[in-house]
């Protein structure tokens, strides 16, 4: 089945050569993109149909790697005058593209100086201002957008006669029950994003100040409180009880024991849903990310992951309008629709929403609903989403420090001193790479 | 003996020409570029750059990890360097002794090497996984259940056993080669004054390897310390994570994963500094104890 797609989008891409060498009136943009996979095959289809439905301009997507790769393929190409005219940065890159003043024509402008219309408000909540400057200004439009979800398997919450939790309280009650049924209660693919930054969204917590750096990198501190600590404390006694499974940093190793049926509830990202609802053999359900009943404020919405599209500068007018007619394109509710089904990605775009709904998706698969509802869920001072510099790196010590809380090599303690410290200090030298 | 001479003095420097002009541009240049932004604090996208003074080298010489990541690939280059030219040697020695089929024996232990460090790395963690790795479940029948990825150790113990088994058939084909060079008449003078074998090795053929041996530790502290890269990544799954990691990982993933690229250049030109000194205490310490027949 795969296969025979693949050959069909072969010819197709073989057809559209043949015809754009035809037509040579188009112009040619092009597309780096992080999408492998699956998702790579619905890229694909999305470019397809957008030089499809216009004549004026063609699009190549080309895939570069993983969201690291993609991002410094992106840097080196700009700095060699070879940039792509569309480049796919990931939320944790945000900040670095964002913050290099001129190498990106926002969004915004870019669709208002072809003569298309823009209302930020057309965008859901959670989407809204996560790739926009401080001013409010959209920069990066927002194309796989995703958010942490819980997934749950059906037959082991039965077995265990339990419901799937909303609190870490009510967790803290089933885990045990979960266990005796024979399963590992609970997993998790991604510390950083999970645990912390939506974790601070879900609890209304400050993340860094400056408001969680939106104003400036300049003196930009993480924000670390007693309830992320708490948190950390519970995590590892609930490994230490067998409640929690922590199969390392890697992604997929953390889905695997979910996907087997060994592990009974897993967060992931809402764009996983395609790939487990194509996977697992049991039925599958999914709801939204636990929070401390007991921190006072808590329950709020998360904020996006995922990726955004940035117009790179020093391209010609002409190129930029057909980046903006692509934009367009892809921000109509038709394509939008397509991408949620197909990969489980949300509908950025209110209108995209609406269409969702009134083709009664959510009625056939109710599932597919959660991210996007936890999105528009009521937000509050810190639920906007953060900016800080060098934050692959901030990651990467929160990977290390929070893999030794786990293994037992630090104190909960201990590993957030270092990640403010080491955090801190990545932010302060972020701040001088402006040269000012 | 007639000797040659040039005709034109500059004759010579035109045919060394090509050589020194590639280790021009691709030696001296990146490492000269390194030592510059080692200096300065650079946007990725080369909008701005600040002139910081040496706060990249004290940023990485007091950064809590960096230590850890040191002393990781000390830990690692001698490991690997040793285990993986004593095994060598073992196997060459017995693989010189064997009579029948002795073809088939070093081709076995020879094929290893046309294998390219990332498909090592990937057949390492097909061995090592944590869900279906065949090593896991070896030694989980002694009792130690093995997490890479999770466990530092057990991270490591894979890193090695892979890293070893990609080099013993460079050191393997050196050390054979080696051995049936070895003269006859030495070896039959010596087992006529020496009945131990043990001991006929250690005084007599062993001297006799050393600059074969002396070439392959240099060699082998190279693989270990630079070409093991792709062994790592693989491993590590290009998530550092808590996972051991060696200096020359960290610069990749500091300045090609994270974009500091100052961080970055420091610590290449502090590596730069260690292999210097390190070459020279292997020629000036090592190579004057090796004899050269």
């Amino acid at each position: 089945m795969a296969y025979r797609k693949t050959v069909a989008s072969l010819v197709a891409a073989a057809a559209l050569l043949g015809t754009s060498s035809a037509s040579f009136a188009a112009t040619d943009i092009t597309w780096w993109h992080a999408m492998g996979g699956r998702l790579g095959e619905v890229v694909v289809d999305i470019a397809n149909g957008y030089n499809d439905a216009q004549d004026a301009c063609q699009i190549t997507p080309v895939f570069k790697g993983t969201y690291e790769e993609t991002l410094t393929a992106g840097i080196a190409a700009f700095r060699a005058g070879e940039q792509p005219n569309v480049l796919q940065v990931f939320d944790a890159g945000a900040a670095t593209i964002i913050g290099a003043k001129g190498a990106v024509i926002p969004a915004q402008d870019i669709l208002e100086n072809a003569g298309v219309g823009f209302d930020i408000e057309d965008y859901i909540d959670g989407v809204r201002y996560f790739y926009a400057d401080s001013d409010g200004k959209m920069i990066g439009m927002p194309f796989n957008s995703s958010t942490p979800i819980l997934y749950t398997n059906e037959d082991a919450l039965k077995k265990a006669g339990v419901e799937a939790p909303k609190t870490w309280e009510e967790f803290e009650a089933i885990a045990p029950k979960l266990k005796e049924a024979g399963y590992v209660p609970l997993a998790q693919s991604h510390l950083p994003w999970i645990f912390t930054e939506n974790f601070k969204s879900r609890h209304n917590l400050q993340f860094a100040t400056n408001n969680n750096g939106y104003d400036g990198s300049k003196d930009t501190k993480l924000v670390f409180g007693e309830p992320i600590k708490n948190h950390f404390t519970k995590v590892k006694g609930w490994l230490d009880d067998g409640l929690f499974g922590y199969y390392g940093t890697g992604w997929g190793d953390n889905q695997t024991p979910f996907n087997e049926g060994k592990v009974a509830m897993w967060l992931g990202s809402s764009g996983s849903f395609g790939g487990i609802s194509k996977t697992v053999e049991f039925p599958f359900s999914a709801t939204y990310l636990p929070y401390w009943d007991a921190v006072e404020g808590a329950g709020t919405g998360t904020f996006i992951g995922g990726a955004a599209l940035f117009a790179m500068s020093g391209k010609p007018d002409e190129e930029n309008k057909c980046v903006a007619s692509f934009y367009q394109y892809l921000t109509s509710p038709e394509v939008q629709y397509m991408w949620h089904k197909e990969t489980g990605y949300v509908p950025i775009t209110n209108a995209a929403y609406e269409l969702a709904k009134k083709d009664g998706y959510y009625e056939s698969t109710p599932a597919a609903e959660v991210g996007i509802k936890q999105l528009t869920l009521p937000g509050g001072e810190w639920t906007k989403g953060y900016r800080m510099g060098f934050y692959v790196q901030i990651r990467d010590v929160m990977n290390r420090e929070y893999g030794k809380i786990l293994s037992g090599e630090a104190s909960v303690e201990d590993a957030f001193a270092t990640i403010e410290a080491d955090g801190n200090k990545l932010l302060d030298r972020f701040s001088k790479t402006a040269g000012n | 003996m007639k000797k040659v001479h040039f005709q034109s003095p500059w004759l010579p420097y035109l045919l060394l020409l090509p050589q020194l002009s590639i280790v021009a541009i691709f030696f001296l240049w990146p490492a000269a570029e390194a030592v510059e932004s080692s200096f300065y604090l650079e946007d990725p996208f080369g909008f701005g750059s600040t002139f910081v003074g040496l706060d990249n080298f004290t940023d990485t010489l007091t950064s809590t990890d960096y230590g850890r990541v040191a002393r990781f690939t000390a830990v690692f280059t001698c490991s690997v360097t040793f285990l993986s030219l004593g095994l060598a040697l073992l196997l060459a020695v017995k693989a010189d002794k064997v009579l029948r089929g002795a073809s088939s024996y070093k081709t076995l232990l020879m094929w290893v090497y046309a294998v390219a460090p990332p498909v090592a790395g990937l057949i390492g963690v097909l061995l090592f996984d944590q869900h279906v790795g065949p090593m896991v479940d070896f030694f989980a029948m002694f009792g130690w259940q093995m997490q890479i990825g999770v466990n530092y150790f057990d991270t490591s113990f894979a890193m090695i056993t892979t890293a070893v088994w990609k080099q013993i058939p460079v050191n393997f084909i050196f050390f054979l080669s080696g051995l049936q060079s070895v003269s006859k008449s030495v070896q039959e003078a010596a087992s006529i004054d020496c009945r131990s074998g043990f001991r006929r090795f250690w005084t007599v053929t062993f001297p006799l390897l050393a600059p074969t041996g002396f070439f392959l530790l240099i060699i082998n502290i190279t693989y270990a310390f630079f070409d093991t890269f792709g062994i790592i990544d693989v491993i590590v799954k290009n998530e550092p994570g808590n996972n051991p990691v060696t200096l020359v990982y960290k610069v990749y993933l500091d300045g090609f994963r994270g974009n500091d690229l100052g961080g970055s250049s420091a610590q290449s030109v502090i590596l730069m500094a260690m292999v210097f000194i390190l070459t020279i205490i292997q020629f000036r310490l090592i190579e004057r104890r090796v004899h050269y027949t």
